[in-house]
């Protein structure tokens, strides 16, 4: 063990505090072992830490919970990992506003047991123990995406720790306000390569009366479910009867090709709206169920342990029965049947294969769905240079993402390249964590 | 006309026509400014391209040039984020007003920046979709200036901003070259520049295609108009029905003044003798509607309304909003001139402003009507002055900034819609500070480091971006270079 390496450098112990050796195994960051870790406890200590390390030259990868760092790159190097954790204090809840400032560490479930009572939420779908810093940093939205949007449509101010510890706000606590640039948008899903987030405003929503799934399966192995199952989402996300989402599971075994709507209002709003929904989905020639107040919609946990691959498919949502097709085909080629399932209504769905999936097959499927998805975008090109959709690898184990290559990159990536070169230049900020990133 | 100008004609006409290149100093003084006239500045250049290619060409030839270039969409902006630039090119962007795709299964359309607001509404009806975002222009505003200055409407507290309703942008950077900015899908891999984008005031780059989310039309509308004594009781109101959980599709107030000016020019047939009047429009399944509807008129009547008139038909409820919407124009019988506020507190302290408001009116002798979103806090309160007799435009102007120190004060913001421009600029630095202002810059470093895409509008002091403060020189060079500071030497 290279001992001088790991001794904590005394201008980090200077900046904060609590700041320690990292543990090999403990404090590994998707297989990367860094060599220290600290836990600022407020803003001024992180931006001293930034400092110190910015003047030291180390490499910084920010940490909540640590549940979204499996799914991106794995960093390049690791030398401080912050851990924000410290940080988790609901600082203000202003519920006749309908807003809510919060320390980057607290944890969703925590903010939500608050805020829930006031009768309101964040709405936004996420596992109880991420923190609300990791979630706006990766951009985390599950079904409920379909009606509230992303943490980026929710977050109305923020604080950020530069590269170089500059301290930095923007936004406010109103909720209707457009004065200055929005870095709140800029740091939602930079995966903690831009600056490290200390705090965040959000406007909330109140906690719904009565809500309702309404499910219908169709049956996977008749020729005309996929088109049939496309048609029954875009029914019902097209529809007056405002969904809360509009979900997709697609799963083998057990068998089941499944739409799912979620319907949130007034016990009697929305008891009549199920009915409403259910007659829908049955024309689209789905077996409708009504389930009130139940979730089965929550893909993002896993159901058995760690997901090997994961990829996520974005489209319009006109695309989607050519989008399933392209899954199944991508399936087929490779003789490997994924989990699909996620928000299809909102044009985004996850094809999970099993870690068990060897390396080389799951890297073939992941080509094959490119290849086939590649095609069904630029079926809708129009000369504009506009691509209606992507393929991006989630997560998988270095293997399958060397042997499957990297992904197209997404549109404006010059531009990604020059705010990270004027925000980190020295590309400390979690490097590598983008494919295609600097 | 400069030099520089004068080398750029003959290559504007090559890309744009020369039928479209203005020239004679009549036509350009036609552009002078946009719907904040108190600011004026005639452009040295005015070209009108009809194509994303024309506009990354007339801005490429700018960039070589190194002049600087503004784009306008109709005009209409209230902070001066279109003002031209003297020495510069104004992009006129009126000629790019096509519809170009309406997907109803997706919901998106795909429109060129010079189309209305309201078009998209228009050409998206035929499938019972519509378009969110409705500013009270939006019979003349461009989408091209909605996606600069994210603007809002009556109607975002429930269905959001521009932000929350665009996802794709083809733009022209300020080199001169075009990119997607996300792929319409609404789910982007990387930096959200599109969400950056978006209510940059045109400072990051020129807006050639927008792709918008469209929404299905509601199954029902009801507009309620409540009459109160006073504001404050019409602000009990508002409170109650946040505090019972329902989010309505807008809440809009006026006060006796602006009412007095809405009866003057429209005839709008308020409730008499009202000091506050209250309109709470709900939208959505006619079974929460109904549901909403019944809690919101009880709220209000226990708040002490004294009348309350409702609507469910497009032409009964277009009498409720007639008031409402004329009240800017409007304030126009009551006095000779007047300057229009936008600024936001949080919606509890709606009561503690308009009381601040209230008592620097009396003290300054200058009256001010006030419109405001009570649902999320936005004010317009309209400072009304006679610029025939001397010092009042000085006045008015001095409670129009205390305005914004009050809702400052209160935690708000210095604007809620209407963007900072030249306007307020001067205000940016009593909101944010040095280092928030200087990290936006950050960002206008990135996309455009020559400074040349509508410089002098949002932050009061520009940042030199070739020049990086020390520490985060030092720091890229310990990073990058061992032999820190050997840049220097070579």
């Amino acid at each position: 063990m290279d001992t001088e390496r790991s001794v904590v450098p005394a201008a980090l112990s200077a900046a904060c505090p609590a700041v320690r050796e990292a543990s090999p195994e403990a404090d590994a960051v998707a297989g990367v072992a860094p060599s220290y870790v600290a836990s600022p406890a407020s803003t001024e200590e992180a931006a001293a830490l930034l400092r110190a390390a910015a003047a030291l030259g180390l490499t910084v990868v920010p940490r909540g919970a640590g549940t979204g760092l499996g799914w991106g790159q794995p960093p390049s190097s690791a030398d401080l990992v912050v851990d924000l954790r410290l940080m988790d204090q609901v600082i203000e809840h202003a519920a006749g506003d309908l807003v809510a400032r919060v320390q980057a560490g607290a944890s969703m479930g925590y903010l939500a047991s608050v805020l829930a009572s006031a009768g309101q939420q964040l709405a936004v779908d996420a596992p109880a123990e991420a923190t609300v810093g990791g979630v706006v940093a990766t951009g985390t939205a599950g079904p409920r995406r379909f009606r509230y949007g992303a943490p980026r449509d929710l977050l109305i101010g923020i604080t950020v720790v530069r590269a170089d510890g500059v301290v930095a706000h923007s936004g406010g606590k109103v909720v209707k306000n457009v004065a200055g640039y929005d870095l709140g948008k800029l740091f939602s899903g930079s995966q903690g390569t831009l600056g490290l987030i200390t705090e965040a405003t959000f406007r909330l929503h109140p906690l719904p009366a009565a809500e309702a799934w309404v499910t219908a399966d169709f049956a996977p192995n008749s020729p005309s479910a996929l088109a049939a199952a496309a048609a029954a989402v875009t029914a019902a996300a097209g529809s007056a009867l405002v969904p809360s989402a509009v979900e997709l599971r697609w799963a083998d075994p057990p068998v089941v090709l499944r739409v799912g709507v979620l319907l949130e209002g007034t016990p009697s709003g929305v008891r009549e709206r199920a009915s409403q929904l259910a007659e829908l989905l049955e024309t689209a020639g789905g077996t409708p169920v009504v389930a009130l107040s139940e979730t089965p919609f929550r893909w993002w946990e896993p159901e058995s342990g760690p997901p090997g691959t994961v990829v996520r498919v974005t489209f319009w949502v006109r695309q989607l029965a050519s989008v399933l097709e392209a899954l199944a085909a991508a399936g087929a080629s490779t003789g490997l049947r994924p989990v699909v399932s996620g928000p299809a209504g909102a044009g985004v769905l996850y094809a999970r294969l099993d870690a068990s999936v060897a390396d080389p097959d799951a890297a073939r499927f992941v080509r094959a769905l490119r290849d086939r998805l590649e095609g069904v975008f630029a079926q809708s090109a129009d000369g504009s240079g506009l691509v209606r959709g992507g393929v991006a690898v989630l997560a998988a184990p270095p293997a399958v993402r060397a042997a499957a290559g990297p992904d197209r990159p997404p549109p404006g990536l010059d531009l990604m390249r020059a705010v990270k070169d004027q925000f980190d230049p020295g590309h400390r900020m979690f490097p590598g964590r983008f494919q295609w990133g600097p | 006309m400069t030099a520089a100008i004068e080398a750029l004609v003959p290559r504007m006409r090559e890309i744009c026509g020369a039928g479209h290149v203005i020239t004679d100093p009549l036509e350009l003084r036609t552009y002078e400014c946009d719907g904040l006239t108190s600011h004026r500045s005639v452009p040295a250049l005015v070209v009108l391209p009809a194509t994303a290619a024309e506009v990354a060409a007339a801005v490429a030839a700018c960039a070589a040039a190194g002049v600087p270039f503004v784009a306008r969409g109709s005009g209409t902006g209230l902070s001066g984020g279109a003002l031209p630039h003297q020495d510069g090119v104004l992009i006129v962007m009126s000629r790019m007003r096509s519809v170009i795709e309406v997907d109803p299964v997706s919901r998106r359309a795909i429109v060129e920046p010079g189309v209305t607001n309201l078009a998209v509404s228009k050409a998206a009806a035929p499938f019972g979709l519509f378009y969110a975002p409705d500013p009270s222009s939006q019979v003349v505003c461009s989408v091209g200036g909605n996606v600069a200055e994210n603007s809002g409407g009556a109607h975002c507290l429930k269905h959001g901003f521009t932000v929350h309703h665009v996802t794709g942008l083809q733009i022209v950077t300020p080199s001169g070259e075009l990119t997607w900015l996300g792929d319409g899908t609404g789910v982007g891999s990387g930096y959200d520049l599109l969400g950056a984008f978006t209510g940059s005031e045109g400072t990051l780059g020129i807006v050639t295609k927008i792709v918008v989310k469209l929404m299905p039309l509601p199954e029902v509308v009801h507009t309620l108009l409540a009459a109160y004594a006073t504001t404050a009781e019409g602000g009990r109101a508002v409170s109650d029905v946040i505090g019972a959980g329902i989010v309505p599709a807008a809440i809009e107030m006026m006060d006796a003044l602006s009412i007095e000016a809405a009866e003057a020019a429209v005839h709008c047939n308020y409730p008499e003798g009202a000091g506050a009047v209250l309109i709470v429009e709900l939208d959505g399944p006619a079974s929460e509607v109904e549901a909403e509807l019944a809690t919101v008129r009880a709220l209000c009547e226990k708040a002490g309304a004294t009348e309350i008139r409702a609507a469910d038909d497009p032409a009964q409820r277009a009498v409720i909003w007639a008031g409402r919407k004329s009240a800017f124009a409007a304030v126009g019988r009551i006095s000779p001139a007047f300057i229009v506020q936008d600024g936001v507190v949080p919606r509890t302290s709606l009561g503690a402003v308009l009381a601040q408001i209230a008592s620097l009116s009396a003290s300054s002798g200058i009256r001010v009507a006030n419109v405001f979103h009570a649902g999320d806090g936005n004010l317009h309160p309209l400072v009304l002055y006679d610029d025939a007799v001397p010092g009042q435009a000085e006045a008015a102007e001095e409670v129009s900034g205390a305005i914004l120190d009050a809702c400052l004060e209160q935690g708000g913001s210095i604007t809620g819609e209407h963007g900072v421009g030249v306007d307020k600029s001067r205000y940016m630095p009593k909101m944010f500070g040095a280092d928030d202002l200087d990290t936006m810059q950050l960002v206008r470093c990135a996309f455009d480091p020559a400074s040349l895409c509508n410089p002098g509008k949002v932050f009061p002091t520009p940042r030199l971006c070739g020049e990086v403060p020390g520490h985060r020189r030092a720091a890229q060079f310990a990073a990058q270079h061992p032999a820190a500071g050997q840049a220097e030497i070579f």
